[in-house]
């Protein structure tokens, strides 16, 4: 009898266990297996005709790989400054703690909250109107508090004798950091970004009233104009497109591309950190 | 004293890494700043009373209502069935991977875990549109299940890897010692884990719960794909519903610039800020607990 209450106590935290790798079966499953059928070279490297029924999704994937690539210009100097800063300098007192407790703050900010600033700010503050450099700009103020996080817990891996040693042999402070610190430091850094990216990649909230467009069929002079982007081409094939029904397929393979983008970015990350804690060890 | 080149150079770094933290305040306060000068552009023109208290969201009716509640219903529901999905589930799985499962299968299932957190939110939605959406509609017997459950089952999926990470850490950060006492009195693995281990693991597990409900409650794309957007006050779980974050995605394209109907999508952000602000406080708080607990 107890033998059986055991087995169904054990059984029930199983159970939810299960649940959770059942919702990922499912939602990596489904994709695969209706997107792969989509997926061809042409879908990837040509552009969308008829209107969106047919034809690929390059300008979206371009889109995404540009501002993407402008995010991280924009967060990665500002996260690792500000990461130094909180590391290397800040001695405990009332800035440090408002600095942090800030960083803390705008990381729960709701991303919808994110683009509402950028809009304000970047949009119509700055006149930079709706851009791929406005909405950059937005996701690169939304990477910010996780590129800190991530890239001073890389910082604070670096044993304090590397530092000694720096200033032993009559290194300034940032010499120290630049030569010896973040050397040593940059594969976790480089870990932190990545993942960080990988989630700007498929946000869609702040890019909504930034800059992303649903059809671009002139790209030029791109870094003041409106863009396509794939998870909001994503959004907009499977609830705004007037034949819903026969874009589906081109939904799923939108779907899988973006599903790929971003474990690739992840598989990427992890790469490193494996490497990196191997060698650690 | 004349500086040397060196000592110079060092000077200016240090200066500008600290401008870069004294940037990230002004970020925040910019947020606050922009939030709060629009509300109050917009209680300008509409009572707060009728704001807080109206019960319909129709701006642009002749005469426009701004009621917030509908909206704030709408996001409460979906977050509130979101949580009683994922919360029994959330812990269930931690005490699996902390108590009972072998090394092996927690190095399979901690990226299992990863990954579903990695999975972009626009994709979530669209699932909740073709696959959930129809076994939901049956189930209702409505032509689509575009509903309040469907946002809540989707949102449990997207808080589920953050109360399982931060629960998990939480259990983990119970004594060896309570556990092994707890054995010593001859209680079996379950009974120490219901006794003993998920008790004291609770400030954890708190955090874990509020972590999660700030998740949900932010969270804008999903919804938006998921829960059907009407604008009426919700019904139930298999009505459609229309949470704060939808609504603002869904008129912000919409509306010319500096009206009150502009105005009043920054004034259900704000609400919405504070709300997230005070659930992540909370879930802090109860974090900052159970580090000290587990300092001990």
């Amino acid at each position: 009898m107890r033998k059986l209450t055991s087995i169904i106590e054990w059984g029930s935290l199983l159970f939810c266990t299960g649940i959770v790798c059942f919702f990922l079966i499912v939602i990596i499953g489904d994709i695969i297996n209706k997107g792969s059928s989509a997926l061809s070279w042409a879908f990837v490297s040509t552009l969308p005709t008829d209107g969106m029924t047919k034809g690929g999704i390059l300008p979206a994937i371009m889109g995404t790989v540009l501002l993407t690539l402008i995010t991280a210009t924009v967060s990665a100097p500002f996260g690792l400054c500000c990461a130094i800063y909180l590391n290397e300098y800040a001695s405990n007192n009332w800035l440090t703690r408002l600095i942090r407790a800030s960083i803390r703050n705008l990381a729960g900010v709701p991303s919808i909250i994110y683009g509402l600033f950028g809009l304000a700010l970047f949009v119509q503050g700055l006149h930079m109107g709706t851009s791929l450099l406005s909405a950059g700009f937005t996701l690169g103020l939304l990477s910010l508090p996780y590129i800190i996080t991530t890239t001073e817990e890389a910082l604070r891996r670096v044993p304090a004798s590397t530092r000694e040693a720096a200033l032993g042999v009559g290194a300034t402070q940032y010499e120290s950091i630049r030569d010896m610190v973040l050397p040593s430091a940059s594969p976790g850094i480089l870990t932190g970004l990545v993942l960080t990216l990988s989630r700007a990649a498929g946000e869609t909230a702040p890019i909504l009233f930034t800059g992303v467009a649903f059809y671009i069929n002139n790209p030029t002079g791109f870094l003041n104009q409106e863009f396509m982007a794939l998870p909001y081409h994503l959004y907009m094939l499977s609830t705004q497109h007037q034949s819903i029904e026969e874009v589906r397929p081109l939904a799923y393979g939108t779907a899988l591309v973006l599903i790929i983008v971003v474990f690739l970015l992840n598989s990427f990350a992890f790469y490193i950190r494996n490497k990196y804690s191997k060698n650690e060890g | 004293m004349e500086l040397s080149a060196k000592e110079k150079i060092d000077f200016i770094a240090k200066c500008i890494f600290r401008a870069t933290g004294v940037f990230i305040i002004a970020i925040l306060g910019g947020i606050f700043l922009m939030l709060l000068w629009n509300t109050i552009a917009f209680l300008i023109e509409i009572k707060p009373w009728d704001f807080i208290s109206g019960t319909q969201w129709n701006p642009s009716g002749v005469p426009a209502s701004y009621g917030i509640l509908p909206l704030l219903v709408s996001t409460c529901l979906v977050t509130f069935g979101a949580m009683l999905i994922a919360i029994p589930i959330g812990i269930g799985t931690a005490a699996f991977l902390s108590e009972y499962a072998g090394k092996k299968l927690r190095n399979v299932l901690k990226p299992t875990i990863e990954m579903l957190a990695a999975v972009p939110s626009v994709a979530i939605g669209f699932l909740g549109i073709v696959i959930l959406s129809p076994k939901l509609g049956e189930l209702s017997s409505q032509p689509n299940g575009l509903n309040a459950l469907n946002g809540a089952i989707l949102l449990a999926v997207m808080a589920l890897p953050t109360i399982i990470t931060v629960t998990e850490d939480a259990i983990h950060s119970v004594p060896q010692p309570y556990k092994e006492a707890s054995f010593g009195l001859g209680a079996n693995r379950w009974q120490t884990l219901r006794k003993i281990t998920i008790p004291a693991s609770a400030p954890g597990i708190i955090a874990a719960v509020m972590l999660g409900v700030g998740r949900a409650l932010g969270e804008t794309m999903t919804v938006l794909m998921a829960t059907g957007n009407a604008s009426a006050f919700p019904k139930g779980f298999f009505h459609s519903v229309r949470t704060i974050t939808a609504t603002i995605a869904i008129e912000m394209g919409e509306v010319p610039y500096q009206t009150t109907h502009y105005y009043s999508l920054f004034a259900i952000a704000t609400v919405l800020f504070l709300f997230t602000l005070i659930v992540n406080l909370i879930g802090e708080h109860y974090v900052n607990k159970f580090k000290k607990y587990q300092a001990l």
